[in-house]
């Protein structure tokens, strides 16, 4: 069993599907971040077989919630003080992304307004179906 | 600040009383014809379209304000590489209600989240024609009497017709409408509107290939043109342009009380010899549009009442 030393204040994203913690750490620009950040990928799960697991320390504004409820609404995060779990946060998808997937659609205002923001929108929870916000064009996972 | 950007803006509530003022227009047009003295309409065009821009501005016209705007991308600082959003600030300062047609989707939105004035969808590329929709919704319900309870036949190109796709989403809002889609199977709805819009709404609808076999059922018949620009080749459009052509002889086989719509242009999909059949209401349906505009513009700028 490999140690990954405990944190005593920050924060787990378990549950993970394995092989997917790279994706999750450059979409939510976790390169960027000043702090500790530990990567664990194939761990043991009696849930999932395996899983990857990502550790930050520091708090929660550190990282986007609602993006990683589009990457992977399944994730659990769990929030650790003084080296205990204090709070299990399950995500949803959010109602609303902004800047994090990009209209390709080149009839979109998108792709010409300058400075605009790509926002889309939940248009199916079901289907987890998002669709731009400008054009309704829906994003292809 | 109220804006049109898309016919679902609008509630059911909203939209009876934007008809019943429109009705109200056209049967007496001197009462509104000060209304909107000293306003000022911008037409902004960035891309050709004759039709509805003087559509607008006789709507603007009739109520006794002025219009100013441009008619072309070349003609406005678009050319020069102006943003959206920065055209619609500098309107705002000159007009009192713009109407937008842009090339680009979601255009009217970007300008309406900035604009100080309200901006009215007047089209942006294929996906919203709001005041076309309203010009249908009219149509349907003066020569109908309602907006409910009819068989309504859409024919021709239905997979890239915007018109189709926002009067559909408009009708199944209403009870008891059936919707009989009739395309080659090329021209098909798309999936989201078949799945999202007419299946999640519990819509009756059937989608046939011969115009022939329907005509006897339908209350409404709302043609549309195929349009060059979505082939990739010639002879496709050339194909496809003539699988539907509304003739003497189709129109024998409908009720008599069956009304035929167009958003117009027409190019050959309704003959000329079924101008004069008084079931023929395109025309009429211009005429509409004036009056459903009208009633747009005094609803936004507050002076309906």
């Amino acid at each position: 069993m490999l140690n990954v030393g405990q944190l005593n204040e920050g924060f787990v994203l378990d549950h993970i599907e394995a092989g997917k913690a790279m994706e999750i750490y450059n979409k939510l620009g976790l390169g960027l971040l000043d702090c500790q950040v530990a990567i664990i990928k194939n761990a043991r799960s009696n849930k999932m077989g395996k899983k990857d697991i990502i550790k930050i320390e520091g708090g929660l504004d550190l990282v986007d919630l609602d993006a990683l409820g589009f990457i992977d609404h399944s994730i659990t995060v769990n929030v650790i003080k003084d080296g205990e779990i204090v709070e299990k946060k399950t995500l949803s998808l959010p109602k609303e992304i902004t800047n994090i997937i990009f209209c390709n659609n080149p009839r979109c205002i998108t792709s010409i307004e300058q400075g605009l923001k790509h926002v889309f929108f939940l248009a199916d929870e079901e289907k987890q179906v998002y669709r731009c916000k400008y054009c309704e064009e829906k994003y292809n996972r | 600040m109220k804006h049109l950007l898309s016919p679902l803006d609008l509630s059911l509530e909203e939209l009876d009383n934007l008809l019943d003022l429109a009705r109200d227009i056209s049967h007496n047009p001197d009462k509104y014809s000060k209304r909107c003295e000293g306003k000022k309409l911008a037409t902004l065009f960035y891309e050709p379209s004759t039709r509805t821009r003087l559509s607008f501005e006789a709507a603007m016209l009739n109520l006794g304000g002025s219009v100013l705007g441009f008619s072309s991308a070349n003609s406005s600082s678009a050319s020069k590489g102006e943003s959206v959003a920065d055209t619609i600030r500098v309107i705002s300062c000159y007009a009192d209600i713009a109407a937008m047609r842009h090339p680009k989707e979601g255009a009217p939105m970007v300008a309406a989240s900035v604009s100080r004035i309200p901006v009215i969808n007047a089209g942006d590329g294929g996906h919203q024609h709001p005041t076309q929709t309203l010009t249908d919704l009219m149509t349907i319900r003066e020569l109908g009497g309602s907006l409910n309870n009819f068989t309504i036949g859409l024919c021709g190109d239905l997979k890239f017709g915007r018109t189709v796709h926002s009067l559909i989403s408009s009708l199944v809002r209403y009870s008891n409408i059936k919707f009989v889609l009739i395309s080659p199977k090329e021209l098909r709805i798309p999936d989201y509107i078949r799945d999202d819009v007419l299946k999640a709404n519990n819509c009756d609808f059937v989608e046939v290939e011969s115009l022939d076999e329907v005509m006897p059922e339908l209350d409404f018949l709302y043609m549309t043109r195929v349009q060059r620009e979505r082939f990739f080749s010639e002879d496709e459009y050339l194909r496809m342009k003539g699988f539907y052509v509304l003739d003497k002889a189709k129109m024998a086989m409908a009720k008599e009380s069956m009304y035929v719509l167009h958003p117009l242009p027409r190019v050959n999909e309704i003959s000329v010899e079924v101008d004069d059949d008084p079931r023929a209401a395109y025309f009429k349906q211009a005429k509409y549009g004036v009056y459903v505009r009208m009633a747009l513009i005094l609803t936004l700028l507050g002076l309906d009442k």
